[in-house]
């Protein structure tokens, strides 16, 4: 089993959370052409990368940032989402 | 053949003729270069050879033949989908299965069991009904059945599933077919060698140049080749082939996971799968239970193996078939999936002149293998997409016209 490590909860087993998809810059969906709103909904450069992204932690209900090689699946860091947090769980 | 096989055991000697023919140098120059040597690439290079006349050919393996997800899937061919799109080119893949075996003199072990697509809540089997209206507009042999019928075909399921999630009715799919992939892609290799294809296995490419806006050859391991044309179908891998020539596609890499049981006596017949509860099976011909379940939960470029997808898949097949809790997992694997946000395939031309693409075969890729090959061979032969694929074409999701197929293995809807 994968564990991870999280500010406040602590060594928890990967199981507990959800995979939300990569942190991406939401574009101004007014502002923008239709063809940048698609490059942003779809297109991507998929290849093996450190890439942040959301996670939630099913029994608190917190999600977190987490930087994560999407090769080895080594997660190098790990944030709450809402840096307000400190001692929620 | 059980002659023949005798014969050979009393011979002294081994002059038995090489399945492949050994292997040409590697020339610097080809009219098409394939990336991929899995059923799909081999399949190209098949038809390219065989219905175009296009033999000065390369196919370029970083590994062995057939030895990516060709070699990793649960052999499924169906074609009960659920889009028009979908519903069209998988028939015509299914059609060009049955025949596979007398075309290449080589018996793939072409089975056709008849399948099923558990329903277990309401909304699933809307789903069913739907699917089964579509297969039949199309002439695809698909129905609804209830459950005194799968209960009489699969007499060992546990129809209650262990009273958490009762099965309502299947859609039944009597073509549905379960074939000996890795003769699928040694067939195709066998008949475009045969034909004067090349194919070279542990040729890796690291990068593809282009010249104004036009392909011009791939930099591999072993020295650089000048093509025309260059074909990738490499299906896991996808995205850094594509980021050599700096195209972004919608694809996201999961890792699919798969494992068999030890072999036990015949007695399913059938293919079983359940949308709802993520599982398939089916019985292979040596008797074990060949199972599968849904993409792993995050993105990964990776092909390792999990404790916790065969224990969330073996918690869902107790439930189904109770029995299971005595038999042992023999083996397990994955392989990488290239999803697509409407889990339909990435076919065509690209704004790379002589670039073509194959890929977005996420968790649908092997009962595609002959129909994506002879369409891919029509498409680079004429530079212009087969009619068959131009739904599928990777500027579709810019224009939002997205496929929306929810067929595809163990997607839950």
């Amino acid at each position: 089993m994968k564990f991870v490590t999280c500010p406040s909860l602590g060594r928890r087993a990967l199981s507990e959370f959800t995979f939300g998809g990569r942190v991406e810059k939401e574009t101004d969906q007014e502002a923008v052409s239709e063809r940048e709103w698609a490059e942003y909904v779809f297109y991507h450069n998929g290849a093996p990368k450190t890439q942040q992204e959301w996670w939630y932690h099913r029994p608190t209900g917190i999600w977190f940032l987490f930087q994560r090689n999407t090769l080895t699946d080594s997660i190098t860091q790990v944030d709450f989402a809402n840096k307000g947090l400190t001692n929620d769980a | 053949m059980p002659l023949r096989l005798l014969k050979y055991a009393w011979k002294k000697s081994e002059d038995e003729p090489r399945f492949f023919p050994e292997e040409k140098p590697l020339k610097t120059s080809y009219d098409v270069v394939i990336i991929g040597g899995g059923g799909h690439g081999m399949a190209c290079a098949y038809y390219l050879a065989k219905e175009h006349g296009i033999t000065n050919v390369a196919v370029l393996e970083q590994g062995y033949i057939g030895g990516g997800n060709t070699g990793r899937n649960t052999t499924i061919v169906r074609s009960n989908y659920l889009t028009s799109e979908g519903v069209k080119f998988y028939d015509e893949s299914l059609k060009l299965f049955e025949d596979l075996s007398t075309d290449f003199d080589l018996n793939i072990f072409y089975s056709t069991r008849g399948h099923f697509t558990l329903a277990h809540t309401d909304s699933a089997m809307r789903t069913m009904r739907w699917r089964a209206e579509v297969n039949k507009h199309h002439g695809i042999d698909s129905e609804v059945v209830d459950v005194d019928t799968i209960q009489k075909e699969v007499p060992y399921m546990d129809m209650s599933c262990n009273g958490q999630h009762p099965v309502m009715g299947a859609l039944y799919h009597a073509p549905g077919s379960v074939a000996r992939h890795d003769a699928v892609a040694w067939g195709y290799a066998r008949g475009a060698q045969m034909r004067g294809v090349e194919i070279h296995q542990k040729t890796k490419v690291s990068d593809i140049k282009t010249k104004s806006g036009k392909v011009v050859g791939v930099q591999t391991d072993r020295g650089f080749i000048e093509a025309n044309s260059v074909v990738s179908m490499v299906a896991g891998s996808t995205p850094r082939i594509t980021e050599m020539l700096e195209i972004e596609t919608p694809i996201e890499i999961f890792p699919l996971q798969a494992c068999v049981t030890e072999p036990v006596k015949p007695f399913m017949d059938t293919i079983v799968v359940s949308g709802s509860l993520h599982v398939y099976v089916s019985q292979s011909s040596r008797g074990e239970l060949v199972m599968g379940a849904s993409v792993d939960p995050a993105e990964l470029h990776s092909t390792r193996s999990t404790l916790d997808f065969v224990e969330g898949l073996t918690d869902q097949m107790m439930d189904l078939f109770p029995f299971t809790s005595r038999l042992k997992i023999m083996r397990q694997w994955a392989g990488m999936s290239d999803i697509t946000p409407d889990f339909a395939p990435i076919m065509g031309k690209t704004d790379v002149d002589g670039f073509y693409l194959d890929a977005g075969w996420g968790t649908w890729g092997f009962k595609a293998t002959p129909i994506s090959g002879k369409t891919m061979a029509y498409t680079v032969a004429n530079d212009r997409p087969h009619e068959l694929i131009k739904p599928f074409s990777l500027d579709r999701y810019a224009n939002f016209e997205l496929v929306g197929e929810k067929g595809a293995a163990s997607v839950g809807h």
